[in-house]
C-alpha cells in the first residue's frame, strides 16, 4: 500500500501560510476530485482546519505521490512550490498511518489531547466518501483511526484534565467538593469570563446560581440565560455568602470586597463546610489572606493558569502511553494491508478451490465402479476436475490481476477474500503451504 | 505452618507496597491495578495464615502479639477491600498496603509460640471481645489513612502544588465523608469492645473493671474519639482539624496497643 500524507500544521508554518492553503469545506469536492483525475492518486482525503492542512492519498508510487500532492497544493492555491516546500511535511507508508492516528487522537494538536480534531478528521473522511474519493484502504484506515482515537481516550487520561482557565476552576471545585450536584454558586460581577465559568459549573450539576452585579439590571439580564439563576442586589451579597459553596468574583472594584474577618464569620455560620473562592478580577476582589482560613480555598487568575500548565504537562506524560497504543495499532493495520496483496490472494483462492476439488474427488472415487477404477480412469477424473477448477478460476484471476493496478483494485481483492472466505492470516498461509509440501 | 504462611503474606504486602510506591512516582494506572491485585493476594495468604493458626491453636488466634497483629492486618485489609468495591477508592490502598506490611512484619518478628491461655480466661466472650475490638481498630486505621490523604491533598490545594498525587487523590469532601463514616462505625465498636471486655473480665476474674493499663488506655482512646465525634457534630469540626485529631487519636490507640502488649504480654495482663 502506498499511503502518503503531505501537509503543514501550526508547528511547521505561520498562520499566513496556513490560511492561504486552507480548503473551505463547502467546496471540497473540486480539489478532492482533482487529486484523483489530475494528480494520479487512487484515493484521497483532505483535512483542513485552522491549525492544519493535509492531503492524504493512495498513490501508485510513494515518492511520486508525495511530489504530486505537493504540486497539487502549489497549483491549486497558486503558491510557488519553493515558498511552500519549507513548511510542508510528508509521511509515507506506516509512518503516514501513525501520523493520521496521532492527528485523530489529538496528539499532534496545539493543545495536546483536544477532542475537536477528531470531529474534523471525521468530517474530512465524510467528504471523501461523499465525493467518491475514498476506497477500501481509506475506509479501513479511517475507521481504524477513529477506533484508535477512542481507545486512547479511554485508556489514557489525555483528555481528562482541564486546559482552559474556566475548566480548571470547575476541576478544582471537583477536587474540593467531589460532585458539584446540589452546590450553590455566587457570581460577583457578570462578565464574560464569569459567564463561561458559570456555564461549566451549571453543566456539572450546580443547583443554584446567584448573580450580583453593580447594575442590578445587568444581573437580571444575565440570569435569563440560566434556568437556576437568581439576580440579587450587589450590596446584599454578604448576606448570601453563608449559603453558597463557590464564589466567582470578577467585579471592577479597586479594593477587596471580601475580607478574612467576614469569611471567618461566614464559615462559623455554615459550620465549616468548605468554600471555594475564585477571583478572576484584576485588580483582585478578594483578600488573598482568606486562603489561610480553614476549609476556605482561594484561587486567582494566576493560580488557575498554574493549574492549566500543570495539566498540560500531565497530558504530555499520558502521551507516552498513547504512543505505545499507536505503535500497536500501526502494526495491526499493517498486517491487514499486507493481506491485501493480490498474489497471496490468488494463491489462497486457488488453494481453497483445489482443496474442495480434492475432497470431493476422494468422496466420489470409491463410489465409481465399486471403487475398482483403473489408474487411467483415476487420472482422467483427476485431470477433468482440475480443468474445471482452472476454467472457473481463469476469468476471476485474470480480472483480479488486471484490476489490482487500478483505483479500486484493493476493493476487488478484499471482496474476493470475503466472498470465498479466504484466510489471509500469515500464519494460516504458512501452514497451508507446509501442508502442501 | 501458620507462621510460614504469614511470611509469604509479608512478602506480598512488601511487593504491593513497592508497586504502590512506583505508582506514586509514575501515576500509571496499570501499576495501581497491579498493586491492588498483589494486595488482594497478600490478603488471601494472610487470611490463610490466620485460619491455619486458629486451627493449630484451637481458639481465636489473638492471645499473643504475633497472633493479634496478624489478625489486625487481616481485618484492616479486608475492610479496605470491602471499601474498594463499595467506594472505588483505589488510592487508599497505597496507604493500607504499607500499614499491613508494617503490622505483619512486627507480627513476624514476635515470638511465634502458641501460648496456653489461662483456663480462667476461656469464655465465649473472648472471640466476641477480640473481633469487635480489632474491627473497631481497623475502622480507626482506615479513618487515619483517609486523614493522611486529606492533609496531603489539602496542602496541595492550599499551596497550589499541582503535581504528583494531586492528580490521583479523591476530593476533599469524599475523604472527609468517608473518614466520618469510619468513625461512625469504629466508635460504637470500640464502645462495645470495652463493654464486652468488662463482661469477660467479670466472668474471668470476678470484676468488671480493674484499672489495668490496657483498660485505662482504651478509655483514653474512647474519650478522644468521643471528643472528635462530638466536635464534628456540634462545633462543625471537619476537614484538616478533624483529620489531625483523628491522626492523634489513632496514634494513641496504636501506641497503647503495641506498648501494652509488649510490656504486659497477651490478654492485657489480666491473667497475672
Amino acid at each position: 500500500m502506498n499511503l502518503v500524507i503531505v501537509g503543514l500544521n501550526h508547528k511547521t508554518s505561520p498562520v499566513e501560510i496556513r490560511e492561504k492553503l486552507s480548503f473551505p469545506a463547502d467546496a471540497i469536492g473540486v480539489p478532492l476530485k482533482k487529486l484523483l483525475s489530475n494528480y494520479g492518486l487512487n484515493e484521497a482525503v483532505i483535512l483542513s482546519t485552522c491549525n492544519r492542512v493535509e492531503a492524504l492519498g493512495i498513490a501508485p508510487d510513494m515518492e511520486k505521490g508525495v511530489w504530486q500532492i505537493k504540486r497539487f497544493l502549489s497549483d491549486f492555491h497558486n503558491i510557488p512550490l519553493e515558498t511552500l516546500d519549507e513548511h510542508l511535511y510528508s509521511h509515507c507508508g506506516q509512518d503516514a498511518v501513525g501520523h493520521l492516528f496521532r492527528v485523530a487522537a489529538g496528539l499532534d494538536s496545539m493543545v495536546m489531547g483536544e477532542p475537536q480534531i477528531l470531529g474534523q478528521v471525521k468530517d474530512s473522511y465524510g467528504h471523501a466518501v461523499q465525493f467518491n474519493t475514498a476506497g477500501v484502504v481509506v475506509n479501513k484506515l479511517y475507521h481504524k483511526a477513529f477506533q484508535v482515537a477512542k481507545r486512547i481516550r479511554t485508556e489514557t487520561k489525555i483528555g481528562e484534565s482541564a486546559v482552559s482557565v474556566s475548566f480548571a476552576a470547575v476541576e478544582l471545585a471537583r477536587k474540593i467538593f467531589g460532585t458539584l450536584e446540589g452546590k450553590s454558586v455566587m457570581l460577583l460581577g457578570a462578565g464574560e469570563m464569569a459567564e463561561l465559568a458559570a456555564k461549566h459549573l451549571v453543566n456539572s450539576g450546580v443547583k443554584e446560581l446567584l448573580v450580583a452585579n453593580r447594575t442590578y439590571e445587568r444581573a437580571v439580564e444575565f440570569v435569563k440565560g440560566f434556568s437556576c439563576g437568581t439576580a440579587i442586589m450587589f450590596r446584599e451579597f454578604p448576606h448570601y455568602l453563608k449559603n453558597v459553596d463557590i464564589v466567582i468574583a470578577s467585579t471592577g472594584a479597586t479594593n477587596f470586597i471580601i475580607r478574612p474577618e467576614e469569611v471567618l464569620e461566614v464559615m462559623r455560620e455554615r459550620r465549616q463546610r468548605p468554600m471555594f473562592f475564585i477571583d478572576i478580577a484584576v485588580p483582585r476582589n478578594i483578600d488573598p489572606l482568606i486562603n489561610n482560613v480553614d476549609n476556605v480555598y482561594l484561587y486567582d487568575v494566576d493560580d488557575l493558569q498554574g493549574v492549566v500548565e500543570a495539566n498540560i504537562q500531565e497530558r504530555g506524560r499520558e502521551a507516552e502511553t498513547a504512543e505505545k497504543i499507536i505503535e500497536e495499532e500501526i502494526e495491526r493495520f499493517d498486517r491487514w494491508v499486507k493481506s491485501l496483496d493480490v498474489v497471496p490472494t490468488i494463491i489462497a483462492l486457488r488453494r481453497s478451490f483445489d482443496a474442495i476439488r480434492k475432497a470431493e474427488l476422494e468422496k466420489a472415487l470409491p463410489l465409481i465402479n465399486g471403487g475398482n477404477l483403473s489408474d487411467k480412469g483415476k487420472k482422467a477424473l483427476e485431470a477433468m476436475t482440475a480443468a474445471i477448477v482452472n476454467k472457473i478460476l481463469h476469468s476471476p484471476v485474470t480480472h483480479l490481476k488486471k484490476e489490482s493496478h487500478k483505483v479500486e483494485g484493493d476493493l476487488y481483492v478484499d471482496a474476493v477474500q470475503k466472498l470465498f472466505d479466504l484466510d489471509m492470516n500469515p500464519d494460516a498461509m504458512k501452514k497451508a503451504q507446509n501442508n502442501e509440501d | 505452618m501458620s507462621s510460614i504462611i504469614l511470611d509469604i503474606a509479608v512478602l506480598l504486602y512488601l511487593a504491593s507496597t513497592g508497586v504502590y510506591t512506583a505508582f506514586f512516582f509514575t501515576r500509571k494506572d496499570r501499576l495501581l491495578t497491579t498493586a491492588q491485585y498483589i494486595l488482594i493476594g497478600g490478603f488471601i495468604v494472610n487470611s490463610a495464615a490466620v485460619l491455619a493458626r486458629w486451627i493449630e491453636a484451637g481458639r481465636i488466634p489473638a492471645t499473643t502479639l504475633h497472633e493479634s497483629l496478624a489478625l489486625f492486618a487481616f481485618i484492616t485489609v479486608s475492610l479496605y477491600i470491602i471499601a474498594l468495591f463499595r467506594y472505588k477508592q483505589r488510592v487508599l490502598g497505597a496507604f493500607v498496603a504499607p500499614f499491613a506490611l508494617i503490622i505483619s512484619i512486627i507480627a513476624v518478628f514476635m515470638p511465634r509460640g502458641i501460648a496456653p491461655l489461662s483456663p480462667a480466661l476461656v469464655s465465649y466472650w473472648l472471640p466476641v471481645h477480640i473481633l469487635i475490638a480489632i474491627a473497631g481498630n481497623a475502622f480507626f486505621a482506615l479513618a487515619f489513612f483517609l486523614s493522611v490523604m486529606y492533609v496531603i491533598q489539602e496542602r496541595h490545594l492550599k499551596q497550589r502544588n499541582f503535581k504528583g498525587l494531586f492528580f490521583v487523590m479523591p476530593s476533599l469532601e469524599t475523604l472527609d465523608e468517608l473518614n466520618y463514616r469510619c468513625l461512625q462505625i469504629g466508635f460504637p465498636l470500640l464502645t462495645l469492645a470495652i463493654v464486652s471486655g468488662a463482661i469477660w473480665s467479670q466472668n474471668a476474674v470476678g470484676s468488671y473493671w480493674l484499672w489495668k493499663p490496657r483498660q485505662i488506655w482504651s478509655l483514653i482512646t474512647w474519650f478522644l474519639y468521643a471528643a472528635l465525634l462530638h466536635g464534628r457534630l456540634t462545633a462543625g469540626w471537619r476537614g484538616r482539624k478533624a483529620a489531625i485529631f483523628s491522626g492523634i487519636a489513632f496514634a494513641t490507640l496504636v501506641g497503647a496497643f503495641i506498648l501494652i502488649n509488649l510490656l504486659l504480654g497477651g490478654a492485657h495482663g489480666l491473667a497475672r
